[in-house]
């Protein structure tokens, strides 16, 4: 359990001064995930509004070594620094204790970086992964990814006289890492910074890799007034749109199940991005969409009960 | 292995020897044809306990490129093998990689790219990469492939390099044809080498570095021209670690070899193991009275265009043989870059070129031959008649 005031006192591992939106979530997420460990950290991350906002040459926001090489292959280019750190550990030429922590947005995770994704998870790199998902190519204008939601008005799918939005629900990727026998898989939002923090920490101490998904509410692309970022991100959760839960070696645990299950229309009717579904005749759209939240939360909660 | 030895090895087998004698902290391994048993052969090394590296078996070049980067920017010597498609896949690291200025060494077999798919030996895959920013060695055989690796660390590494480098051998030709080879004891290629010290690494927490980050339109230039210079320097760096090896070793090594070139008329322009085959033809040459000669390049990056112009320019007329094709350019790379680098030169040869060998097509003594008629003539009629860049540019052994 987390303790706010300690987390404080913990220093800024992010510096303020990027070049981050206006309420943007993924400073919060990177904070939070920074502060939950005493242990130094290399960090690393995919190409994306992240890396591009907080690494513009002569600055820096990172206070911890970081490392950005491309877009598709965050977790190839960490599995090679966690390889050089357990060689030069193994031959005495190292004594430091680290943990390495990679991040990467969600086209750089459920798209273009899936497979470097799984080959990192597969050989079992000591490494915890970290996707943003914000679901959506933010940092090249708003175009659709295979993890934005069905319905959802994006640059390259856009709503017009025959389309409304996205066509597809998105993809469970949290399910393709439990797949893979990670031994900590989990899902977070950065409103409910204690459960966060706590998995971070869980899967920081898991002896092999580790990947959380956490849902970043884009004020841009889902384009809401920044003071609501985190109201959203609790929205998302209280309508069982993001559930937050953790799966151990195998065995799933939901950390957090709302009092009264909100409608999903209560979360989505704050976003631009899903309006036009608002209009008479789209109503179709919505009730997709809740449909697939209730299937989800209802597997989640039977594979919960499994145990 | 305690001492120098004289054994049969294939290039193949020569490059993970050097590999396992360097003894990298960290490889990365994608298999691909014909480079696969460069890593299946350092696979077992690692499985034997006769190396201390950490062996990360990637699911694809892009990925092995990927932690190659990783593992040099965290602090490690590190190194990795490929072969045409998978340096294709790789093209994007290439880049990074030399950006980055990390001193990656990579054995890399040359064979063409596809379409259509053939495993074998042209120089079209890492022709592609020639602007990369790596450093280009090119072996005429197993014996160059393992004091080339051996030497790339060292220019690799150089405090006034730091640069990738690719040790460049032919296909098949080189990679599975078995050569006596003279072996170096391991601890004399350690003591060539010396230990690896990074001057920023990741691992070092206490002084955090940002590694790859994003320069906008007020320092992309500059960083571009400062990485240019050390390349060009790299030149000298590498004729000093081939004098030095020489020294210690007995075989040194330049930026290119002159074969009979000295007093020569005709000479050709030569890459890799097709060089062997033209020695066979120049001596023939010779004892006919014929003043043949060769110009091997050894380093195509950074490309040594005054040291090259300098030792053709008395040449009458000169044969560059590409084995890779420009595809609608100024015939192919070799020729390209040859041929503008004798441009200012007031006595200049004459300079031809004959595209060969694409995807493995045999280049025989015969193919040799024509190509020194065909200069003899030039050389005696002077320049060939040029209504386009056809006239110049001559297919040996295809069937029209």
């Amino acid at each position: 359990m987390a303790n706010l005031k300690e987390l404080a006192k913990k220093g800024e591992f992010l510096s303020g001064g990027h070049r981050g939106c206006a309420g943007c979530t993924f400073p919060q997420i990177i904070r939070q995930v920074l502060a939950a460990t005493d242990t130094p950290v290399v960090c690393g991350a995919a190409t994306g509004c992240m890396e591009v906002t907080t690494t513009i040459f002569p600055y820096t926001a990172w206070k911890v070594p970081f490392i950005h090489s491309a877009f598709e292959n965050a977790a190839a280019t960490m599995s090679g620094v966690e390889a050089a750190y357990r060689s030069l550990k193994k031959q005495g030429k190292y004594d430091k204790e680290v943990r390495f922590i990679t991040f990467g947005g969600d086209g750089g995770t459920y798209d273009i970086g899936l497979q470097s994704l799984s080959g990192a998870m597969e050989r079992g790199h000591r490494m915890l992964y970290v996707c943003y998902n914000n679901e959506a190519y933010m940092n090249t204008g708003i175009q659709r990814s295979s993890a934005t939601p069905i319905g959802a008005h994006t640059t390259t799918s856009p709503t017009g006289s025959a389309s409304t939005g996205k066509k597809q629900y998105s993809k469970d990727l949290t399910a393709i890492l439990v797949a893979h026998n990670v031994p900590y898989v989990a899902q977070a939002s950065p409103a409910y910074w204690n459960d966060l923090v706590t998995k971070v920490q869980k899967a920081l101490a898991t002896d092999g890799p580790s990947f959380i998904n956490v849902l970043m509410p884009c004020r841009l692309g889902w384009a809401f007034d920044p003071k609501q970022a985190m109201q959203i991100s609790r929205d998302a959760v209280s309508t069982c749109y993001w559930p937050l839960f953790e799966v151990v070696n195998g065995n799933y645990r939901i950390t957090y199940t709302p009092k009264e299950k909100m409608p999903a229309a209560d979360f989505m009717k704050k976003l631009t991005k899903f309006r036009h579904l608002f209009q008479p005749g789209n109503e179709g759209i919505i009730e997709s969409m809740q449909a697939e939240v209730d299937r989800r939360w209802e597997r989640l909660q039977k594979l919960a009960a499994l145990e | 292995m305690s001492t120098k030895e004289r054994i049969a090895l294939t290039g193949n087998e020569a490059a993970s020897l050097a590999m396992k004698q360097i003894n990298p902290d960290v490889c990365a391994a994608y298999p691909i044809t014909p480079a696969t048993e460069v890593m299946q052969i350092f696979a077992q090394y690692v499985a034997d306990g006769l190396v201390n590296t950490e062996l990360v078996t990637v699911e694809s070049e892009h990925s092995a490129m990927s932690a190659t980067i990783g593992a040099a920017a965290a602090g490690a010597r590190s190194m990795t093998a490929t072969s045409s498609q998978g340096l294709a896949l790789m093209w994007e690291m290439l880049y990074i990689a030399a950006g980055l200025r990390l001193p990656i060494v990579m054995p890399m077999v040359n064979r063409t790219l596809s379409s259509p798919i053939n495993i074998h030996c042209d120089h079209s895959d890492s022709m592609g990469a020639r602007d990369a920013g790596w450093i280009h060695i090119f072996c005429e055989n197993a014996q160059e492939v393992y004091d080339s690796a051996i030497q790339a660390i060292r220019i690799a590494e150089h405090p006034d390099v730091l640069l990738p480098a690719m040790v460049n051998y032919d296909g098949f030709i080189i990679s599975h044809a078995m050569e006596p080879v003279e072996t170096l004891a391991d601890a004399d290629v350690q003591k060539f080498i010396g230990p690896y010290k990074p001057a920023y690494q990741l691992l070092d927490v206490d002084n955090p570095i940002t590694v790859g980050a994003i320069d906008l339109t007020d320092y992309y230039f500059e960083h571009k021209r400062s990485q240019i210079e050390p390349t060009f320097h790299a030149c000298k760096v590498i004729e000093e670690i081939g004098e030095e090896f020489g020294k210690q070793f007995g075989r040194k090594y330049g930026l290119f070899e002159e074969y009979k070139l000295d007093d020569a008329e005709i000479a050709i322009v030569v890459l890799g193991s097709t060089a062997g085959t033209a020695k066979v033809v120049i001596d023939e040459l010779r004892a006919k009275g014929v003043k043949a000669g060769m110009l091997k390049i050894r380093i195509f990056r950074p490309f040594p265009h005054k040291q090259i112009a300098d030792a053709l320019s008395g040449v009458k007329a000169v044969a560059v043989m590409d084995r890779s094709e420009g595809m609608a350019s100024m015939g192919g790379p070799v020729f390209a870059e040859v041929r503008s680098a004798l441009y200012d030169y007031d006595k200049r040869p004459i300079t031809v070129d004959y595209v060969y060998g694409l995807g493995g097509r045999d280049i025989t003594l015969d193919h040799i031959r024509s190509v020194y008629g065909d200069l003899q003539r030039f050389a005696a009629e002077g320049k060939p008649v040029v209504d386009s860049i056809s006239d110049l540019v001559t297919y040996l052994g295809v069937r029209e």
